[in-house]
Protein backbone atom coordinates (compact mmCIF):
# COMPACT_ATOMS: atom_id res chain seq x y z
CA UNK A 1 0.00 0.00 0.00
CA UNK A 2 1.63 3.46 -0.89
CA UNK A 3 0.89 6.37 0.90
CA UNK A 4 -0.40 8.53 -2.08
CA UNK A 5 -3.12 5.97 -3.27
CA UNK A 6 -1.60 4.76 -5.83
CA UNK A 7 -2.78 0.67 -6.19
CA UNK A 8 1.10 -1.39 -6.37
CA UNK A 9 2.14 -4.76 -6.24
CA UNK A 10 1.37 -6.07 -2.85
CA UNK A 11 4.82 -6.68 -1.06
CA UNK A 12 6.53 -4.23 -3.47
CA UNK A 13 7.54 -1.84 -0.25
CA UNK A 14 8.93 -4.50 1.00
CA UNK A 15 11.21 -5.31 -1.30
CA UNK A 16 12.33 -1.88 -1.97
CA UNK A 17 13.11 -1.67 1.38
CA UNK A 18 15.35 -4.39 1.09
CA UNK A 19 16.80 -3.29 -2.13
CA UNK A 20 17.61 0.35 0.12
CA UNK A 21 19.55 -1.79 2.80
CA UNK A 22 21.40 -3.95 0.45
CA UNK A 23 22.22 -1.19 -1.82
CA UNK A 24 23.48 1.53 1.21
CA UNK A 25 25.48 -1.91 2.56
CA UNK A 26 27.43 -2.23 -0.76
CA UNK A 27 28.10 1.39 -0.88
CA UNK A 28 31.12 3.05 1.62
CA UNK A 29 30.75 4.96 4.81
CA UNK A 30 31.02 8.28 5.24
CA UNK A 31 31.93 8.05 8.69
CA UNK A 32 35.46 9.80 9.80
CA UNK A 33 37.78 7.51 12.30
CA UNK A 34 38.52 10.90 13.76
CA UNK A 35 41.10 10.35 16.37
CA UNK A 36 42.77 7.89 14.26
CA UNK A 37 42.35 9.86 11.08
CA UNK A 38 42.52 13.78 11.43
CA UNK A 39 39.29 15.08 9.69
CA UNK A 40 40.17 17.43 6.49
CA UNK A 41 38.64 21.25 7.64
CA UNK A 42 37.20 23.10 5.31
CA UNK A 43 39.29 26.10 4.65
CA UNK A 44 38.75 29.06 6.47
CA UNK A 45 37.62 26.95 10.05
CA UNK A 46 37.38 28.87 13.01
CA UNK A 47 38.88 26.32 15.90
CA UNK A 48 40.72 28.64 18.11
CA UNK A 49 42.19 32.53 18.12
CA UNK A 50 46.08 32.43 18.12
CA UNK A 51 47.56 35.89 18.86
CA UNK A 52 50.60 37.79 17.46
CA UNK A 53 52.06 39.23 20.32
CA UNK A 54 54.26 41.79 18.45
CA UNK A 55 51.38 43.31 16.56
CA UNK A 56 49.11 44.04 19.50
CA UNK A 57 48.89 47.60 20.53
CA UNK A 58 46.59 47.65 23.19
CA UNK A 59 44.11 49.33 21.15
CA UNK A 60 41.39 47.42 23.26
CA UNK A 61 39.20 47.16 20.07
CA UNK A 62 39.29 43.68 20.49
CA UNK A 63 37.73 43.80 24.25
CA UNK A 64 35.96 45.98 23.65
CA UNK A 65 33.55 44.88 20.56
CA UNK A 66 33.27 41.53 22.30
CA UNK A 67 29.72 40.52 22.44
CA UNK A 68 30.11 38.45 25.56
CA UNK A 69 33.55 40.50 27.12
CA UNK A 70 35.67 37.56 27.24
CA UNK A 71 39.09 39.45 26.56
CA UNK A 72 40.87 40.48 28.86
CA UNK A 73 43.69 42.89 28.48
CA UNK A 74 45.79 44.46 30.83
CA UNK A 75 48.97 46.94 30.01
CA UNK A 76 51.09 49.21 30.97
CA UNK A 77 53.23 52.21 29.10
CA UNK A 78 56.73 52.04 28.41
CA UNK A 79 58.82 54.92 27.72
CA UNK A 80 61.33 54.67 24.67
CA UNK A 81 63.96 57.07 24.21
CA UNK A 82 64.80 57.61 20.23
CA UNK A 83 68.00 58.69 20.25
CA UNK A 84 67.98 62.67 18.30
CA UNK A 85 64.32 63.05 19.15
CA UNK A 86 63.18 65.90 21.61
CA UNK A 87 61.82 64.12 24.12
CA UNK A 88 61.33 60.01 24.98
CA UNK A 89 58.02 58.20 23.00
CA UNK A 90 55.13 56.06 25.26
CA UNK A 91 54.46 52.36 24.13
CA UNK A 92 51.90 50.51 24.93
CA UNK A 93 53.24 46.90 26.71
CA UNK A 94 51.02 43.65 27.14
CA UNK A 95 51.03 42.34 30.41
CA UNK A 96 48.14 40.41 30.16
CA UNK A 97 45.77 38.64 26.93
CA UNK A 98 43.46 36.06 28.25
CA UNK A 99 40.48 34.97 25.96
CA UNK A 100 38.21 32.69 28.23
CA UNK A 101 37.25 30.24 25.62
CA UNK A 102 34.07 28.62 27.71
CA UNK A 103 32.22 32.23 27.30
CA UNK A 104 33.78 32.73 23.38
CA UNK A 105 31.05 31.95 20.87
CA UNK A 106 33.63 32.32 17.53
CA UNK A 107 32.10 35.40 15.97
CA UNK A 108 35.35 36.17 15.06
CA UNK A 109 34.21 39.91 15.84
CA UNK A 110 37.88 40.21 17.80
CA UNK A 111 39.80 39.35 14.56
CA UNK A 112 37.72 41.63 12.34
CA UNK A 113 37.88 44.45 14.55
CA UNK A 114 42.11 44.11 14.76
CA UNK A 115 43.65 46.82 13.11
CA UNK A 116 46.90 45.03 12.87
CA UNK A 117 46.45 41.61 12.44
CA UNK A 118 47.04 40.65 16.01
CA UNK A 119 44.63 38.05 16.12
CA UNK A 120 43.97 34.89 13.51
CA UNK A 121 41.63 32.01 13.44
CA UNK A 122 43.44 28.99 13.10
CA UNK A 123 41.90 25.45 12.56
CA UNK A 124 43.28 24.08 15.38
CA UNK A 125 40.13 22.28 17.66
CA UNK A 126 42.09 19.86 20.32
CA UNK A 127 42.13 21.94 23.53
CA UNK A 128 39.17 20.06 25.52
CA UNK A 129 39.80 20.82 29.20
CA UNK A 130 38.38 18.57 32.17
CA UNK A 131 38.49 22.14 34.28
CA UNK A 132 36.52 24.41 32.61
CA UNK A 133 38.92 26.96 34.45
CA UNK A 134 41.29 25.50 32.07
CA UNK A 135 39.95 27.42 29.23
CA UNK A 136 41.17 30.58 30.23
CA UNK A 137 43.72 31.17 27.47
CA UNK A 138 46.72 33.36 28.43
CA UNK A 139 48.93 35.17 25.87
CA UNK A 140 51.84 32.55 26.07
CA UNK A 141 49.59 29.83 25.20
CA UNK A 142 47.76 32.16 22.43
CA UNK A 143 50.88 32.83 20.79
CA UNK A 144 51.44 29.34 20.44
CA UNK A 145 48.82 28.66 18.39
CA UNK A 146 50.59 31.45 15.81
CA UNK A 147 52.39 28.52 13.66
CA UNK A 148 49.27 26.67 12.80
CA UNK A 149 47.28 29.70 11.42
CA UNK A 150 47.16 29.11 7.48
CA UNK A 151 47.97 31.70 4.83
CA UNK A 152 45.60 34.22 4.16
CA UNK A 153 43.69 33.19 0.73
CA UNK A 154 45.06 34.00 -2.24
CA UNK A 155 43.14 37.70 -3.75
CA UNK A 156 40.14 36.93 -5.96
CA UNK A 157 41.27 37.52 -9.66
CA UNK A 158 38.27 39.09 -11.15
CA UNK A 159 37.96 41.04 -7.68
CA UNK A 160 38.66 44.82 -7.58
CA UNK A 161 42.10 45.93 -6.30
CA UNK A 162 43.03 46.51 -2.75
CA UNK A 163 43.07 50.01 -1.55
CA UNK A 164 46.88 49.88 -1.46
CA UNK A 165 47.26 48.18 -4.97
CA UNK A 166 44.40 51.00 -6.59
CA UNK A 167 46.69 53.44 -5.07
CA UNK A 168 49.73 52.78 -5.77
CA UNK A 169 48.69 52.57 -9.19
CA UNK A 170 47.78 55.52 -9.53
CA UNK A 171 50.87 57.07 -8.50
CA UNK A 172 52.87 55.20 -10.77
CA UNK A 173 50.83 56.44 -13.59
CA UNK A 174 50.62 59.98 -12.58
CA UNK A 175 48.75 62.70 -13.30
CA UNK A 176 48.35 62.31 -16.68
CA UNK A 177 45.96 59.27 -16.72
CA UNK A 178 43.39 61.21 -14.93
CA UNK A 179 40.65 59.44 -16.94
CA UNK A 180 41.23 55.90 -16.05
CA UNK A 181 42.46 56.52 -12.53
CA UNK A 182 39.91 58.86 -11.57
CA UNK A 183 37.09 56.85 -10.42
CA UNK A 184 38.27 53.91 -8.36
CA UNK A 185 41.43 55.46 -6.46
CA UNK A 186 38.81 58.65 -6.04
CA UNK A 187 36.01 56.68 -4.35
CA UNK A 188 38.54 54.33 -1.99
CA UNK A 189 40.17 57.89 -0.86
CA UNK A 190 37.29 59.21 0.41
CA UNK A 191 35.67 56.50 1.82
CA UNK A 192 36.63 57.29 5.62
CA UNK A 193 34.26 60.75 4.39
CA UNK A 194 31.57 58.86 3.68
CA UNK B 1 36.75 -45.33 18.22
CA UNK B 2 35.56 -46.01 21.80
CA UNK B 3 32.47 -45.58 22.93
CA UNK B 4 33.61 -42.60 25.65
CA UNK B 5 35.96 -41.17 22.93
CA UNK B 6 32.97 -41.33 20.37
CA UNK B 7 31.04 -39.57 22.67
CA UNK B 8 33.12 -36.70 24.06
CA UNK B 9 34.19 -35.71 20.39
CA UNK B 10 30.19 -35.27 19.74
CA UNK B 11 29.59 -33.46 22.73
CA UNK B 12 32.42 -30.99 22.04
CA UNK B 13 31.73 -30.39 18.51
CA UNK B 14 28.18 -29.72 19.60
CA UNK B 15 29.06 -26.98 22.57
CA UNK B 16 31.84 -25.83 20.34
CA UNK B 17 29.49 -24.57 17.78
CA UNK B 18 27.02 -23.55 20.47
CA UNK B 19 29.48 -21.31 21.74
CA UNK B 20 30.98 -19.87 18.14
CA UNK B 21 28.30 -20.21 15.74
CA UNK B 22 26.16 -17.70 17.68
CA UNK B 23 29.19 -15.21 17.84
CA UNK B 24 29.68 -14.84 14.41
CA UNK B 25 25.76 -14.37 13.34
CA UNK B 26 26.16 -11.82 16.41
CA UNK B 27 29.25 -10.05 14.51
CA UNK B 28 28.08 -10.59 11.33
CA UNK B 29 24.49 -8.73 12.42
CA UNK B 30 27.00 -5.85 14.02
CA UNK B 31 28.70 -5.17 11.22
CA UNK B 32 26.12 -5.91 8.19
CA UNK B 33 23.58 -3.88 10.38
CA UNK B 34 26.29 -1.05 10.71
CA UNK B 35 26.85 -1.24 6.94
CA UNK B 36 23.13 -1.20 5.99
CA UNK B 37 22.71 2.29 8.16
CA UNK B 38 25.52 3.93 6.58
CA UNK B 39 27.69 3.37 9.41
CA UNK B 40 30.98 1.51 10.45
CA UNK B 41 29.79 -0.59 13.48
CA UNK B 42 32.67 -1.81 16.39
CA UNK B 43 36.19 -1.12 14.99
CA UNK B 44 38.30 -1.24 18.06
CA UNK B 45 37.87 -4.37 19.40
CA UNK B 46 40.14 -6.65 19.13
CA UNK B 47 42.24 -4.14 16.58
CA UNK B 48 40.99 -5.46 13.41
CA UNK B 49 37.41 -4.10 12.24
CA UNK B 50 36.23 -4.91 15.91
CA UNK B 51 36.25 -8.83 15.28
CA UNK B 52 36.35 -9.32 19.07
CA UNK B 53 33.70 -7.00 19.87
CA UNK B 54 31.22 -9.45 21.29
CA UNK B 55 33.80 -11.11 23.66
CA UNK B 56 34.37 -7.90 25.11
CA UNK B 57 30.70 -8.11 25.76
CA UNK B 58 30.92 -11.06 27.18
CA UNK B 59 33.50 -9.94 29.36
CA UNK B 60 31.79 -6.64 30.39
CA UNK B 61 28.48 -8.73 31.07
CA UNK B 62 30.54 -11.35 33.08
CA UNK B 63 31.79 -8.40 35.52
CA UNK B 64 28.03 -6.87 35.82
CA UNK B 65 26.42 -7.01 39.15
CA UNK B 66 23.84 -10.09 39.27
CA UNK B 67 20.48 -8.21 40.59
CA UNK B 68 17.74 -9.86 41.42
CA UNK B 69 14.43 -7.34 42.29
CA UNK B 70 13.51 -7.93 46.22
CA UNK B 71 9.97 -8.23 44.61
CA UNK B 72 10.40 -11.42 41.82
CA UNK B 73 10.17 -14.92 42.30
CA UNK B 74 14.32 -15.67 42.61
CA UNK B 75 14.36 -19.60 41.70
CA UNK B 76 11.81 -18.96 39.09
CA UNK B 77 13.63 -15.61 37.81
CA UNK B 78 17.05 -17.08 38.02
CA UNK B 79 15.82 -20.50 36.03
CA UNK B 80 14.34 -18.73 33.30
CA UNK B 81 17.66 -17.41 31.18
CA UNK B 82 18.88 -21.02 31.47
CA UNK B 83 15.62 -22.15 30.60
CA UNK B 84 15.58 -19.97 27.41
CA UNK B 85 19.28 -21.03 26.34
CA UNK B 86 19.37 -25.29 26.87
CA UNK B 87 16.63 -26.14 24.59
CA UNK B 88 18.79 -24.56 21.58
CA UNK B 89 21.16 -26.42 22.97
CA UNK B 90 19.55 -29.81 22.86
CA UNK B 91 18.41 -28.97 19.08
CA UNK B 92 21.76 -28.37 18.21
CA UNK B 93 22.29 -32.38 18.78
CA UNK B 94 19.81 -33.03 16.34
CA UNK B 95 21.35 -31.02 13.18
CA UNK B 96 22.73 -33.06 10.75
CA UNK B 97 25.93 -31.14 9.07
CA UNK B 98 26.90 -33.27 6.07
CA UNK B 99 26.34 -36.74 4.20
CA UNK B 100 27.29 -40.27 5.91
CA UNK B 101 26.20 -39.44 9.58
CA UNK B 102 27.59 -36.14 10.23
CA UNK B 103 24.92 -35.27 13.26
CA UNK B 104 25.92 -35.23 16.96
CA UNK B 105 22.69 -37.82 17.68
CA UNK B 106 20.85 -39.07 14.61
CA UNK B 107 17.31 -39.59 15.73
CA UNK B 108 14.08 -40.95 13.53
CA UNK B 109 11.80 -38.82 15.20
CA UNK B 110 14.03 -35.72 14.75
CA UNK B 111 11.50 -32.90 13.65
CA UNK B 112 9.04 -33.36 16.01
CA UNK B 113 11.91 -33.79 18.89
CA UNK B 114 13.52 -30.36 17.75
CA UNK B 115 10.11 -28.78 17.27
CA UNK B 116 8.57 -30.05 20.63
CA UNK B 117 12.10 -28.69 22.29
CA UNK B 118 11.24 -25.27 20.96
CA UNK B 119 8.09 -24.87 21.92
CA UNK B 120 10.21 -24.82 25.50
CA UNK B 121 11.07 -21.33 24.82
CA UNK B 122 7.69 -19.82 25.57
CA UNK B 123 8.21 -21.17 29.20
CA UNK B 124 11.20 -18.94 29.43
CA UNK B 125 9.40 -16.03 28.40
CA UNK B 126 6.60 -16.50 30.86
CA UNK B 127 8.81 -17.52 33.37
CA UNK B 128 10.87 -14.44 33.12
CA UNK B 129 8.08 -12.28 32.78
CA UNK B 130 6.25 -13.07 35.49
CA UNK B 131 8.53 -14.00 38.23
CA UNK B 132 10.67 -9.74 37.53
CA UNK B 133 7.59 -8.26 39.45
CA UNK B 134 7.23 -5.95 36.47
CA UNK B 135 4.95 -4.67 34.41
CA UNK B 136 7.36 -4.12 31.60
CA UNK B 137 8.50 -7.56 31.72
CA UNK B 138 4.76 -8.87 32.52
CA UNK B 139 3.63 -7.02 29.35
CA UNK B 140 6.16 -8.30 27.43
CA UNK B 141 5.48 -11.85 28.55
CA UNK B 142 1.95 -11.98 27.87
CA UNK B 143 2.34 -10.83 23.96
CA UNK B 144 5.08 -13.18 23.81
CA UNK B 145 3.29 -15.46 25.17
CA UNK B 146 0.22 -14.70 22.06
CA UNK B 147 2.91 -14.76 19.43
CA UNK B 148 4.90 -17.77 20.51
CA UNK B 149 1.86 -19.92 20.59
CA UNK B 150 0.43 -18.27 17.99
CA UNK B 151 3.49 -18.79 15.34
CA UNK B 152 3.91 -22.26 16.49
CA UNK B 153 1.02 -23.41 14.75
CA UNK B 154 2.32 -22.10 11.10
CA UNK B 155 6.16 -23.61 12.23
CA UNK B 156 4.91 -27.14 12.56
CA UNK B 157 2.51 -26.78 9.81
CA UNK B 158 5.28 -26.13 7.08
CA UNK B 159 7.24 -28.47 8.66
CA UNK B 160 4.82 -31.12 8.51
CA UNK B 161 4.31 -30.30 4.95
CA UNK B 162 8.20 -31.10 4.42
CA UNK B 163 8.33 -34.00 6.70
CA UNK B 164 5.03 -35.85 4.28
CA UNK B 165 6.79 -35.12 1.14
CA UNK B 166 10.14 -36.88 2.63
CA UNK B 167 7.92 -39.48 4.32
CA UNK B 168 10.11 -39.40 7.23
CA UNK B 169 10.62 -37.05 10.61
CA UNK B 170 14.34 -38.28 10.50
CA UNK B 171 16.48 -34.58 9.19
CA UNK B 172 19.29 -36.87 8.01
CA UNK B 173 16.17 -38.50 6.25
CA UNK B 174 14.75 -35.06 4.74
CA UNK B 175 17.99 -34.15 3.67
CA UNK B 176 18.11 -37.32 1.64
CA UNK B 177 15.07 -37.54 0.40
CA UNK B 178 15.01 -33.44 -0.89
CA UNK B 179 15.34 -33.00 -4.52
CA UNK B 180 16.09 -29.34 -6.17
CA UNK B 181 12.15 -28.99 -7.52
CA UNK B 182 10.94 -29.28 -3.82
CA UNK B 183 12.33 -25.37 -4.02
CA UNK B 184 9.48 -24.71 -5.90
CA UNK B 185 6.89 -27.13 -4.70
CA UNK B 186 7.32 -26.75 -1.40
CA UNK B 187 7.73 -22.34 -1.65
CA UNK B 188 4.99 -21.66 0.25
CA UNK B 189 5.96 -23.75 3.48
CA UNK B 190 9.51 -22.43 3.22
CA UNK B 191 8.55 -18.74 3.26
CA UNK B 192 6.00 -19.56 6.44
CA UNK B 193 8.40 -21.25 8.06
CA UNK B 194 11.26 -19.16 7.41
CA UNK B 195 8.49 -16.33 8.52
CA UNK B 196 6.57 -18.18 11.84
CA UNK B 197 10.59 -19.00 12.96
CA UNK B 198 11.69 -15.60 12.54
CA UNK B 199 8.15 -14.62 14.77
CA UNK B 200 9.25 -17.60 17.39
CA UNK B 201 12.90 -16.08 18.18
CA UNK B 202 11.33 -12.74 18.43
CA UNK B 203 13.55 -11.18 16.16
CA UNK B 204 12.23 -7.58 14.95
CA UNK B 205 10.12 -6.63 12.91
CA UNK B 206 8.33 -9.85 15.23
CA UNK B 207 10.25 -8.10 18.50
CA UNK B 208 6.74 -7.17 19.90
CA UNK B 209 7.59 -8.88 23.17
CA UNK B 210 10.84 -6.56 23.56
CA UNK B 211 9.79 -3.29 22.11
CA UNK B 212 12.37 -1.75 23.36
CA UNK B 213 11.02 1.94 22.84
CA UNK B 214 7.72 1.03 24.41
CA UNK B 215 8.08 -1.68 26.85
CA UNK B 216 11.80 -0.58 28.15
CA UNK B 217 12.74 -4.09 27.68
CA UNK B 218 10.10 -6.22 27.92
CA UNK B 219 10.58 -9.40 29.60
CA UNK B 220 14.35 -9.33 29.89
CA UNK B 221 13.74 -5.76 31.49
CA UNK B 222 14.54 -6.99 35.15
CA UNK B 223 17.85 -8.98 33.76
CA UNK B 224 21.44 -7.99 34.47
CA UNK B 225 24.96 -9.32 33.90
CA UNK B 226 25.40 -12.66 32.92
CA UNK B 227 22.15 -13.77 33.43
CA UNK B 228 20.83 -10.83 30.51
CA UNK B 229 23.80 -12.30 28.74
CA UNK B 230 22.11 -15.85 27.90
CA UNK B 231 19.18 -13.99 27.29
CA UNK B 232 21.23 -12.18 23.94
CA UNK B 233 23.05 -15.27 23.41
CA UNK B 234 19.82 -17.54 23.50
CA UNK B 235 18.65 -14.95 20.65
CA UNK B 236 21.51 -15.32 18.58
CA UNK B 237 21.54 -19.23 19.02
CA UNK B 238 18.05 -19.07 17.89
CA UNK B 239 19.18 -17.26 14.77
CA UNK B 240 21.21 -19.74 14.00
CA UNK B 241 18.68 -22.81 15.08
CA UNK B 242 16.11 -21.27 12.88
CA UNK B 243 18.34 -20.76 9.74
CA UNK B 244 19.86 -24.54 10.06
CA UNK B 245 16.25 -25.83 10.22
CA UNK B 246 15.00 -23.61 7.24
CA UNK B 247 18.37 -24.92 5.33
CA UNK B 248 18.11 -28.66 6.26
CA UNK B 249 13.94 -28.78 5.93
CA UNK B 250 13.48 -26.61 2.87
CA UNK B 251 16.85 -25.76 1.13
CA UNK B 252 18.24 -29.22 1.02
CA UNK B 253 20.80 -28.81 3.53
CA UNK B 254 24.21 -30.34 2.46
CA UNK B 255 23.10 -30.69 -1.13
CA UNK B 256 24.92 -29.17 -3.72
CA UNK B 257 28.59 -29.80 -5.89
CA UNK B 258 30.78 -31.77 -3.99
CA UNK B 259 28.50 -32.65 -1.67
CA UNK B 260 30.10 -36.00 -0.71
CA UNK B 261 33.08 -34.19 0.65
CA UNK B 262 31.90 -30.39 1.39
CA UNK B 263 28.19 -30.98 2.38
CA UNK B 264 28.86 -30.04 5.52
CA UNK B 265 30.58 -26.40 3.90
CA UNK B 266 26.99 -26.18 2.26
CA UNK B 267 25.18 -26.51 5.60
CA UNK B 268 26.88 -23.97 6.91
CA UNK B 269 26.87 -21.74 4.05
CA UNK B 270 23.00 -21.67 2.86
CA UNK B 271 22.39 -21.62 7.18
CA UNK B 272 24.64 -18.47 7.01
CA UNK B 273 22.88 -17.19 4.14
CA UNK B 274 19.43 -17.22 5.70
CA UNK B 275 20.91 -15.71 8.74
CA UNK B 276 21.55 -12.94 6.86
CA UNK B 277 18.19 -12.49 5.16
CA UNK B 278 16.91 -12.55 9.02
CA UNK B 279 19.46 -9.70 9.60
CA UNK B 280 18.57 -8.04 6.78
CA UNK B 281 14.98 -8.02 7.07
CA UNK B 282 15.80 -6.65 10.72
CA UNK B 283 17.44 -3.81 9.70
CA UNK B 284 14.78 -3.22 6.75
CA UNK B 285 11.39 -3.62 8.56
CA UNK B 286 9.69 -1.52 11.11
CA UNK B 287 8.34 -3.94 13.49
CA UNK B 288 4.47 -5.21 13.62
CA UNK B 289 1.97 -3.87 15.52
CA UNK B 290 0.24 -6.32 17.82
CA UNK B 291 -3.00 -7.00 15.89
CA UNK B 292 -1.08 -6.77 12.87
CA UNK B 293 1.40 -9.22 14.40
CA UNK B 294 -1.81 -11.93 15.16
CA UNK B 295 -3.48 -10.99 11.61
CA UNK B 296 -0.36 -11.97 9.95
CA UNK B 297 0.02 -15.02 11.70
CA UNK B 298 -3.98 -16.35 11.43
CA UNK B 299 -5.30 -14.50 8.47
CA UNK B 300 -2.15 -15.30 5.88
CA UNK B 301 0.33 -17.73 7.33
CA UNK B 302 -1.51 -20.45 8.79
CA UNK B 303 -4.24 -20.56 5.72
CA UNK B 304 -1.38 -20.88 3.54
CA UNK B 305 0.18 -23.83 5.59
CA UNK B 306 -2.91 -25.23 5.21
CA UNK B 307 -3.04 -24.72 1.98
CA UNK B 308 0.56 -26.00 1.53
CA UNK B 309 -0.28 -29.17 3.47
CA UNK B 310 -2.50 -29.94 0.78
CA UNK B 311 -0.89 -29.47 -2.22
CA UNK B 312 1.56 -31.92 -0.88
CA UNK B 313 -0.86 -34.78 -0.19
CA UNK B 314 -1.80 -34.29 -3.74
CA UNK B 315 1.30 -34.22 -5.16
CA UNK B 316 2.58 -37.32 -3.37
CA UNK B 317 -1.15 -39.40 -4.20
CA UNK B 318 -0.40 -38.45 -7.88
CA UNK B 319 3.25 -39.60 -8.11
Amino acid sequence: MSQDGEKSTPGAGLINGLAVTLRTMTQRSTTQQYPDVQPELPPRSRGTIALLEENCTVCMLCARECPDWCIYIDSHKEEVVVPGAARPRQRNVLDRFDIDFSLCMYCGICIEVCPFDALHWTPEFEYAETDVLNLLHDKERLGAWMPTVPPPPAHDVLGEPSKEEATAAKKAAGPGAATAAKSVPARVRREPDA
Amino acid sequence: MPLWLDLAVRVVAVVLGFLVLPLVVGQTEHKVMAHMQSRLGPMYAGAFHGWAQLIADGVKFVQKEDITPRAADGTVFRLAPLVALFPYLLVFLALPLGPGGLVAQAMDIGLFFVLAVLGVGVVAVLMSAWASANKYSLLGGLRGAAQLLGYELPLVLAAASVAMAAGTLSLPGIVEAWRPWWLLWQLPAAIVFFIAGVAEIRRPPFDMPIADSELVFGYMTEYTGLRFAFFLLAEYVGIVVISALTTILFLGGWHGPFAEHLGWLWTLAKTFAVAFVIIWMRVTFPRLREDQLQRLCWLVLVPVALGQLVLTAVVKVLT
